[in-house]
C-alpha cells in the first residue's frame, strides 16, 4: 500500500501547505537548466505549469494537439473564478471557500487539497490581473464580482461570460514569453498517444505529428499531464469536440491509478439537443442563474410558448424545492430537478426535454441595459443557434455532460503513481469530490498550474540533479513506439464500413442512457454488455479513409474512441461499486422520499481507485479512506 | 435543402489544390454549417472518399479554431459570427456554396482548408505580453483601472485570433489582430511600462513574416466575428509613432 500514500502533512488544516512547502526540496538554478520538463495541454493548469516551469530556469516542452497554445477548451469556461478575496465584505474567507467545495463536493473530496486550492486563489486572481487578464471592474476601478451556485457569498471574479478566455489569453500570453526566451518549446499540433516509463519512473511521451502523421519520440526528466477531462465520453457534452481522455487513459494503462472514474457532473444549463446531426452541445453559464429563474408550466404538456405562459400557470420548481438556495442550488442538484421536472411530463420545447430560463423579472428590475451588460455574449450566443432572442423569450436549457471530478489519483504533490508523473486541472481526481462547484475549475487549474506543481514538480527533480538528459534511444521508447504504431496499423486496417463518429455516438447514448444523471445496478450492468459488443463491432467494422501519413482527422478520432470503449467500462464499473449517492453520482437505489441523493458515509466515504492489470484482467480496487478531521459530515441541504 | 458545395481540396502544403464540387441533399435548416461538412463528409467516408479536412474545435466560437472562406466572405455573410456559429437557414436552398481556405502568404495551406497559423504566436512572443513571473504580483486591487478603459480593453482583448482580418484585408495585414492585443494592454496601467518595446516589436514581426501593410480598408472590422474597433489601430498607430518618436 506504500504506492497509495496520499502524503497528506500532518498539523491544523490552515498551516498545511506552508509547512510543506517549506520541507519541499529546492532545485538550485544551474541545475533546473539541465533538467527538462514535459507538460502536455495548454490550458489554464497546462500554461500555468509550463510558463512558471520556464521562469524558475527548467526546459520546458509544451505540447498541444491544436495549431496553438491559445485554443485549450480552458478557453470556453465562461462564467468566472472563484477566489476568497472577500473584496465584497460579505463573510468570505478561505475557510469559507474550502468549506463551500467540501459540502459542494458532498464530501468526496479531500480536506487537505480543497483547503489548499481555496488558500491559492487569491493569488491566481493577483497574478491574472498583472498579466492584463480584464477583469470586470466596477466604478471606483476595482475589481467586481458575482455569485454562483451552491454559495451564499459573492466571489467569482469574471471577465463577461468569457473568462476563461481571458484567463487563457493571459496563461498564453505568459507562456510565449517563455517560448520568445526559448527556455520553453511548443509542439503544436501534436497528440500525446502514450507514456513512456523507465526504471519505474515517467520519462517521456510517444506523441503523433497530426500534420506528418509520423510518431515522435520526447524524453524529460518529468512528465505533468493538463490533458482535461473525458465529458466526450457521452459524445454529447459542453466540452470541444476533439477534447479527450487519451492521455490519462493511456498513463493508467502504463500504472498510474485512477480514481472516481464514474464522478461526471452534468450541467444544468445547456442548449437542449435540437437535431441528429449535433456533435456538441452549448453551454449556457451557470452565471445565468444569478437573474434567470427557472421554471416549467404547472399544467402537464402545455404547448404554449413561454412567453404566453402567465405567472399564475408557472412552477418555479427550484424555489419551491429549495427556498434557501433557490435558482442557486448547485449544478447537481439543479440537473436532476430539471430531469425529474421533464420524466414527469412537464419538460417544454418540441422533444419536451427542456425547462426554462427566464429573465423577464430581471429585465424588469434592473433594464435591459444591466441584462446586456453582464450577458451580452451569452444572450447572442443562445440566439445565435436557436434564432430567439433570450430578451424577448425565456431561454429553453436541458442538462448536459460537462466536467470530470474524477481522474488520474495523485497525492498531496499532485503526483500519480507513477514516480515523475504529474497530473494537474481537471486530468487529476483531487479538488471537488463527487460535484464541482461553478467557477471553481479555472480556480482549480490555474492553482495547481502556478502555484502547486512548480513546488512539488521541483521537489521531485531534486533527487535527479545528476541525471543526464535522457535518451530517446532507450529500448523502452523503442517498445512503446512500437505498441503505438501496432494500434494504428490495426485501426486502419480493420477498413470495415462504419464511420467513427457513428460509434462514437452510439457509445455516447449507452453512457448517457445508464452512466449519466441517473445510475442503477440493471441498467449499469447492461451497459457494461452493450459497450462489449459495440466494442467488439467497432474493431471490426470501422472505417478509416486515407493514410496512416499526412493529415488524418478520422484516424486522430479514432484513436481517442478505442481508448473511451475501454474507459466507458472503467466508469460503470465504478458505478456499479459505488452504491450510494453522492453528488452528481446519483444510484436510484440510494435516495431520500423526497428523491435527494442519499449517502452512505460509514461504508462510502473513501476515494475509489482503480489499477490497471492488463487487458483481459479486471482492474484491481484501492480504496483512499477519506478522514473528514475539519468539516462535520453532514446531510447536505440547499432547502 | 439542397446545395453544391464547391470546395478547395489540397492534399498536403506542396500539392497543387483545386476546387471539387458536391451535391448534399436533405440539409435542415436547423443544421449548423459545420454539421452540413459533417454530413457531407461523412457520405464522402462512406462512399470510400477522403473527407474534407477542416478545423474546428470548441463549436461555440470562442477557440478560434474553425475559419472558413465562405463565398468570398470570412466565416460567411453573417457579421458577428464564427463559421460554427453559422447555421443553414442563413443560406438559400439550390444555392451553390463556394467554400475556401484563408488566402494569405503568412497563412500556408496545410490540407484542403487547413492553414498554419502560426505567424500569430510568432507576433504573440514579439511582444504580446506583460513581464510579470508568477508570484510577483501585487494584490489585484492595488492597480485601479477606470471601468470605461477596463471595458475598452475587454472589447480588445476579446480577439479570438482565427486570422478572419487577415482573410478579409486585400493587403493580408494582421493590423487588426496586433492592434487587438497592443490597445488591451496599453489601456492597462501594468501594461504601460513595455508600452513602446511591445507595439515596436509586434510590428516589425508582423512585417517580418510576410503580412501586409494596412491600407484602412476596414475589412477587417468588418469582417471580424468579434467585432473588434478598427479604434484599435487608431490607438496601435499612436503608439507606434509616439515610441519611434522617442528612439
Amino acid at each position: 500500500m506504500t504506492k497509495l500514500d496520499a502524503k497528506i502533512p500532518e498539523g491544523p488544516l490552515a498551516e498545511k501547505w506552508t509547512k510543506h512547502k517549506n520541507s519541499l526540496r529546492l532545485v538550485n538554478p544551474a541545475n533546473k537548466s539541465k533538467l527538462d520538463i514535459i507538460v502536455v495541454g495548454t490550458g489554464l493548469a497546462g500554461s500555468g505549469a509550463a510558463s512558471t516551469l520556464a521562469e524558475l530556469g527548467y526546459n520546458v516542452k509544451v505540447f498541444s494537439y491544436q495549431d496553438t497554445p491559445r485554443r485549450a477548451h480552458s478557453v470556453a469556461a465562461q462564467g468566472g473564478i472563484n477566489a476568497a478575496k472577500n473584496y465584497k465584505n460579505d463573510g468570505d474567507s478561505v475557510y469559507r471557500l474550502f468549506y463551500d467545495m467540501i459540502k459542494g463536493g458532498d464530501y468526496r473530496a479531500r480536506e487537505a487539497n480543497a483547503y489548499r486550492a481555496a488558500e491559492v486563489s487569491n493569488q491566481v486572481i493577483d497574478h491574472y490581473t498583472a498579466l492584463g487578464v480584464p477583469f470586470a471592474r466596477d466604478y471606483g476601478g476595482l475589481l467586481d464580482n458575482r455569485s454562483f451556485g451552491g454559495v451564499q457569498v459573492s466571489r467569482t471574479f469574471y471577465a463577461k461570460g468569457q473568462t476563461g478566455q481571458q484567463c487563457l489569453l493571459g496563461g498564453y500570453s505568459a507562456l510565449v514569453r517563455q517560448i520568445q526566451k526559448g527556455k520553453a518549446t511548443m509542439y503544436s499540433r501534436r497528440e500525446m498517444l502514450d507514456l513512456v516509463v523507465v526504471d519505474g519512473k515517467a520519462r517521456g511521451i510517444i506523441a503523433r505529428n497530426l500534420v506528418t502523421g509520423e510518431l515522435e519520440r520526447h524524453a524529460a526528466h518529468a512528465v505533468v499531464l493538463a490533458t482535461g477531462g473525458y465529458g466526450t465520453i457521452y459524445y454529447l457534452s459542453t466540452l470541444a469536440v476533439n477534447s479527450n481522455g487519451s492521455a490519462a487513459w493511456k498513463a493508467y494503462k502504463r500504472g498510474a491509478f485512477f480514481a472516481n472514474p464514474s464522478f461526471i457532473q452534468i450541467h444544468p444549463t445547456s442548449i437542449p439537443v435540437l437535431n441528429d446531426y449535433q456533435c456538441k452541445l452549448t453551454l449556457m453559464s451557470e452565471s445565468l442563474r444569478n437573474d434567470g429563474r427557472v421554471w416549467v408550466p404547472k399544467t402537464k404538456g402545455d404547448k404554449r410558448l413561454g412567453h404566453e405562459i402567465p405567472e399564475e400557470d408557472r412552477d418555479y420548481y427550484l424555489e419551491r424545492r429549495y427556498p434557501a438556495y433557490g435558482n442557486l442550488v448547485p449544478r447537481d442538484v439543479a440537473s436532476r430537478a430539471a430531469k425529474e421536472r421533464c420524466d414527469a411530463g412537464y419538460g417544454v420545447g418540441k422533444t419536451g426535454l427542456a425547462v426554462f430560463l427566464d429573465f423577464k423579472d430581471a429585465i424588469t428590475k434592473q433594464g435591459k441595459k444591466a441584462i446586456e451588460d453582464k450577458y451580452g455574449n451569452l444572450f447572442e450566443m443562445y440566439e445565435k443557434i436557436t434564432g430567439e432572442s433570450p430578451y424577448e423569450r425565456p431561454m429553453r436549457i436541458y442538462p448536459a455532460g460537462h466536467y470530470t471530478m474524477g481522474g488520474l489519483w495523485v497525492d498531496y504533490n499532485l503526483m500519480t503513481t507513477i514516480p515523475g508523473l504529474f497530473a494537474i486541472g481537471e486530468s487529476n481526481f483531487s479538488d471537488h469530490g463527487a460535484n464541482r462547484l461553478g467557477a471553481g475549475s479555472l480556480m482549480q487549474c490555474a492553482g495547481d498550474g502556478y502555484f502547486i506543481a512548480p513546488y512539488t514538480v521541483t521537489n521531485y527533480l531534486a533527487d535527479d540533479i545528476k541525471t543526464p538528459k535522457i535518451s530517446t534511444n532507450l529500448p523502452e521508447f523503442d517498445s512503446v513506439e512500437n505498441e503505438v504504431k501496432k494500434r494504428i496499423d490495426k485501426l486502419v486496417n480493420i477498413k470495415g464500413k462504419q464511420t467513427v463518429t457513428s460509434f462514437h455516438k452510439r457509445l455516447g447514448k449507452i453512457m448517457w442512457d445508464y452512466c449519466g444523471m441517473h445510475r442503477n445496478e440493471g441498467g449499469l450492468k447492461k451497459a457494461l454488455g452493450l459497450i462489449d459488443e459495440l466494442e467488439k463491432e467497432f474493431w471490426s467494422d470501422l472505417c478509416i479513409p486515407g493514410e496512416v501519413e499526412g493529415l488524418n482527422q478520422e484516424l486522430e478520432k479514432a484513436c481517442r474512441v478505442a481508448d473511451y470503449f475501454e474507459m466507458a467500462k472503467l466508469l460503470c464499473n465504478d458505478a456499479l461499486n459505488r452504491k450510494e449517492s453522492c453528488g452528481a453520482h446519483f444510484r436510484e437505489e440510494s435516495q431520500t422520499e423526497t428523491g435527494e441523493a442519499k449517502r452512505d458515509d460509514e461504508n462510502f466515504a473513501y476515494v475509489s481507485i482503480w489499477e490497471y492489470l492488463g487487458d483481459d484482467a479486471e482492474p484491481k480496487f484501492h480504496k483512499e479512506e477519506l478522514k473528514f478531521e475539519f468539516v462535520e459530515l453532514q446531510e447536505r441541504s440547499y432547502k | 435543402m439542397n446545395f453544391k458545395l464547391k470546395i478547395w481540396r489540397q492534399k498536403n502544403a506542396k500539392a497543387k489544390g483545386k476546387f471539387e464540387t458536391y451535391a448534399l441533399n436533405d440539409v435542415s435548416p436547423e443544421m449548423s454549417f459545420l454539421e452540413m461538412l459533417d454530413c457531407l463528409n461523412n457520405q464522402l467516408i462512406t462512399s470510400g472518399k477522403d473527407p474534407v479536412a477542416y478545423e474546428h474545435d470548441c463549436r461555440e466560437g470562442i477557440c478560434g479554431c474553425c475559419g472558413l472562406y465562405i463565398n468570398g466572405r470570412p466565416h460567411g455573410a453573417k457579421n458577428k459570427t464564427t463559421t460554427c456559429e453559422l447555421y443553414m437557414r442563413e443560406f438559400t436552398a439550390g444555392e451553390t456554396i463556394t467554400i475556401e481556405p484563408w488566402r494569405a502568404a503568412a497563412f500556408p495551406v496545410i490540407k484542403d482548408l487547413i492553414v498554419e497559423r502560426n505567424a500569430f504566436d510568432k507576433i504573440m512572443q514579439a511582444g504580446g505580453f506583460i513581464s510579470v513571473n508568477t508570484g510577483q504580483a501585487q494584490d489585484a486591487n492595488a492597480i485601479p483601472v477606470s471601468k470605461a478603459k477596463a471595458d475598452e480593453a475587454f472589447d480588445a482583448a476579446s480577439c479570438i485570433g482565427c486570422g478572419a482580418c487577415v482573410a478579409a484585408c486585400k493587403n493580408s495585414s494582421a493590423m487588426l489582430f496586433i492592434a487587438a492585443k497592443v490597445s488591451q494592454l496599453a489601456l492597462y496601467p501594468q501594461g504601460r511600462v513595455e508600452a513602446k518595446e511591445r507595439v515596436k516589436n509586434m510590428v516589425a514581426k508582423m512585417d517580418e513574416l510576410g503580412f501586409g501593410g494596412c491600407t484602412n480598408t476596414r475589412a477587417c472590422e468588418a469582417e471580424c466575428p468579434k467585432g473588434i474597433s478598427i479604434s484599435h489601430i487608431a490607438r496601435l498607430n499612436r503608439e507606434f509613432i509616439a515610441a519611434k518618436a522617442s528612439d
